[in-house]
């Protein structure tokens, strides 16, 4: 099953300069009893994002109308935690395409590169330059490029040039799916099986 | 060439490689469960392909499941159709499973060991962070997200690039009313929540070696909370006596054969290491956490750390979180008041867990101020609970022993610490919210779980022994 294609994005972004963001705060347990992938979105952040009551937090950046766009900024070590792939789908399902920190959580990389979401890592020092340019301007334009893995500031043209793992570049460059892949070798599977006894 | 022996495990179940990408690795072990499933088995019948090798595969409703009453319909909607959807899929593919009212029940990284499904050698992966448990076994297990469980359904097989190999030694040792919660917590605050993260552990050293297989699953059980893909541990006479008997292990000549096969997994002399650490058996203490990650754990007789002992770039971080909890920088901990102790989960919810909370109040009564769940990790352990007489010792203390499941470790059923509340729990997460909308989570052992129950506030467990 094809997954969507990853582009060229040109995006202003929301910051999040929080270190340890774990996938409970990302989507807390409580929201995990759907059976399909769908509308994880709209519980995004959501301990952060919304009062007891239900309405919104105002200090919550993403209530915050000065602040939008495709991509995540957020601070070291995002998506420690739980496993729950529920997280990767809230971003995306928010609208996320790429998210930005020093520093990601193993099984959180894999989970969004698995869904068409991507985690660039940049230094901690670019991404202080990172917060600092939201900060002076709340619509400052980023730009990221997968086939050149580059990451650039748009204003001052700075850039930085960010890893991928070249299979998995591919797979999102072209919507390619792992498991399209795996049963693909479903041969050599069966192979591997019987000659380890 | 000398090999660790996470190497020898992972080589030996590589299909083949990806070139400049990931490793096809064939998995001997796959647990299911509730949550993170049904998307997975959605996704291979859009396929339409059916589960590979429903043999290797074996399922388990655990994390959104009552812990009463266990004999009704769940009541919660959206609960009752997740776990029922887990008993169709279940069905329609052939996949063993052990149901709310199967004997063999419980939190998927609990039964796996008891039933003896766990052995050395093995490669194990769940839709879950915490299979890191099953290492204690000297297999390679680590937690997939649902794409990935989709994957091993389909095929058998996982894509995974290879981890960093890293080595934890915790040489001489414990202090008596120093347990293996202890131990790993204490690890954790050295390494901090994030300094594991693109590694597979091996524990190692005398400290570790002297400890029993439930405490070995304990520290195996948090490593990812260290940010680690797993942690593993040698198998050795304590690994093998566990096993044997059990459900599924191998029986008669079929395991001593096994049993020689075992002792291979080991790492050799010479092998190298990405990265090593040495810690002194003897510079642990009964631990407890005070932030909002795994991490942020102390000695529970030291005090919070103050802000100059906080880098600058983690002080909003930091501040962040004493602001959830409640306290300031500098506090001392021991005294503070609590108002919850949860005993249970993957990480402390083990017969042994129980034993040394029954042995600890037996005699004494628990506080009025406190509000204590002990939660039995699988049907297996709370039948064990009432044949040795630990459920009368809990009662004649004021506590009640109730069904398994995950409970208020992630607080996914109605067993959620209310908001503001402190509950010392002797699960793995401490996150914002992770036990409950604004519960205050301190994690700790079993043994400093009973001590805080019977006297109602943070309290070093060796000052009442």
């Amino acid at each position: 099953m094809a997954v969507e294609k990853f582009n060229t994005i040109i995006s202003s972004a929301v910051p999040l300069p929080i270190e340890n963001v774990d996938t409970d705060q990302i989507i807390p347990a409580r929201f995990l009893k759907a059976t399909t992938r769908e509308g994880f979105g709209d519980n995004l952040f959501r301990d952060w994002r919304y009062q007891n009551n239900g309405e919104p937090n105002e200090d919550f950046v993403l209530n915050n109308p000065d602040y939008s766009g495709k991509i995540l900024i957020a601070g070291k070590n995002f998506g420690s935690g739980s496993s729950r792939e529920h997280a990767a789908w809230a971003i995306h399902d928010y609208g996320f395409k790429v998210v930005v920190s020093s520093f990601f959580a193993d099984i959180f990389r894999n989970n969004a590169l698995n869904n068409g979401v991507l985690p660039v890592v940049v230094s901690e020092d670019f991404l202080a330059k990172l917060f600092s340019a939201i900060e002076q301007d709340a619509n400052a334009e980023f730009k990221v490029d997968l086939e050149a893995q580059r990451f650039e500031i748009v204003a001052t043209g700075e850039q930085v040039s960010f890893d991928i793992n070249p299979y998995k570049k591919q797979c999102l460059v072209n919507g390619y799916d792992d498991i399209d892949y795996l049963l693909s070798i479903k041969d050599d599977i069966e192979r591997f099986e019987k000659e380890r006894v | 060439m000398p090999k660790t022996l996470f190497d020898k495990i992972w080589d030996a179940h590589v299909v083949s490689e990806i070139e400049d990408g990931p490793s096809v690795l064939y998995i001997d072990k796959h647990l299911v469960h509730e949550v993170t499933s049904p998307q997975a088995f959605a996704g291979i019948e859009k396929r339409g392909v059916s589960v590979f090798r429903p043999q290797n595969t074996v399922a388990t409703p655990d994390h959104n499941v009552p812990t009463i009453d266990q004999h009704l319909s769940i009541k919660d909607e959206l609960s009752r159709f997740q776990v029922n959807t887990l008993t169709k899929n279940c069905e329609k593919h052939g996949v063993t499973l052990y149901g709310l009212n199967h004997p063999f029940q419980g939190i998927v990284h609990v039964i796996g060991p008891q039933l003896g499904l766990t052995q050395p050698g093995m490669t194990i992966v769940c839709g879950d962070s915490h299979t890191s448990t099953h290492g204690a076994f000297g297999a390679v297990a680590f937690g997939i997200g649902t794409s990935e469980v989709e994957m091993v359904l389909a095929t058998q097989c996982v894509l995974q690039p290879k981890p960093k190999k890293m080595r934890i030694n915790v040489n001489g040792q414990l202090k008596e009313g120093v347990t293996a919660k202890d131990v790993i917590l204490y690890i954790i605050s050295k390494v901090t929540a994030s300094g594991g993260t693109g590694y597979f552990v091996e524990f190692a050293g005398d400290a570790i070696r002297s400890l029993s297989m439930e405490g070995r699953m304990t520290v195996c059980n948090m490593s990812i909370e260290m940010g680690a893909r797993g942690g593993l541990i040698a198998p050795d006479e304590t690994t093998f006596e566990y096993i044997k008997g059990r459900e599924f292990a191998p029986k008669g000549e079929e395991f001593e054969q096994a049993v020689k096969k075992w002792k291979t997994y080991f790492t050799d002399e010479a092998a190298v290491f990405d990265k090593e650490l040495n810690f002194e058996a003897a510079d642990i203490e009964p631990m407890i956490t005070y932030g909002t990650n795994p991490g942020m754990g102390a000695k529970i007789v030291a005090n919070i750390p103050s802000l100059d002992e906080i880098n600058d770039k983690e002080k909003l971080s930091f501040e962040k979180s004493m602001d959830y909890m409640g306290f300031s920088a500098g506090d001392a901990l021991e005294g503070k008041p609590v108002d919850y102790v949860f005993v249970g989960s993957c990480t402390n919810g083990r017969i042994e867990d129980l034993r040394e909370v029954a042995a600890f109040v037996k005699g004494r009564k628990k506080a009025d101020n406190i509000t204590a769940w002990i939660v039995p990790g699988s049907k297996q352990v709370e039948k064990q609970a009432h044949e040795e007489g630990i459920v009368t010792v809990l009662e004649e203390a004021g506590f009640k022993l109730r069904q398994p499941g995950c409970s208020a470790c992630l607080a996914m059923n109605d067993d959620k610490i209310p908001k503001g509340k402190y509950a010392v729990s002797t699960s793995n997460r401490n996150f914002e919210g992770r036990q409950g909308p604004g519960a205050r989570t301190l994690l700790a052992s079993p043994l400093t779980a009973a001590a805080v129950a019977v006297t109602g506030k943070i309290v070093d467990p060796r000052k009442i022994l």
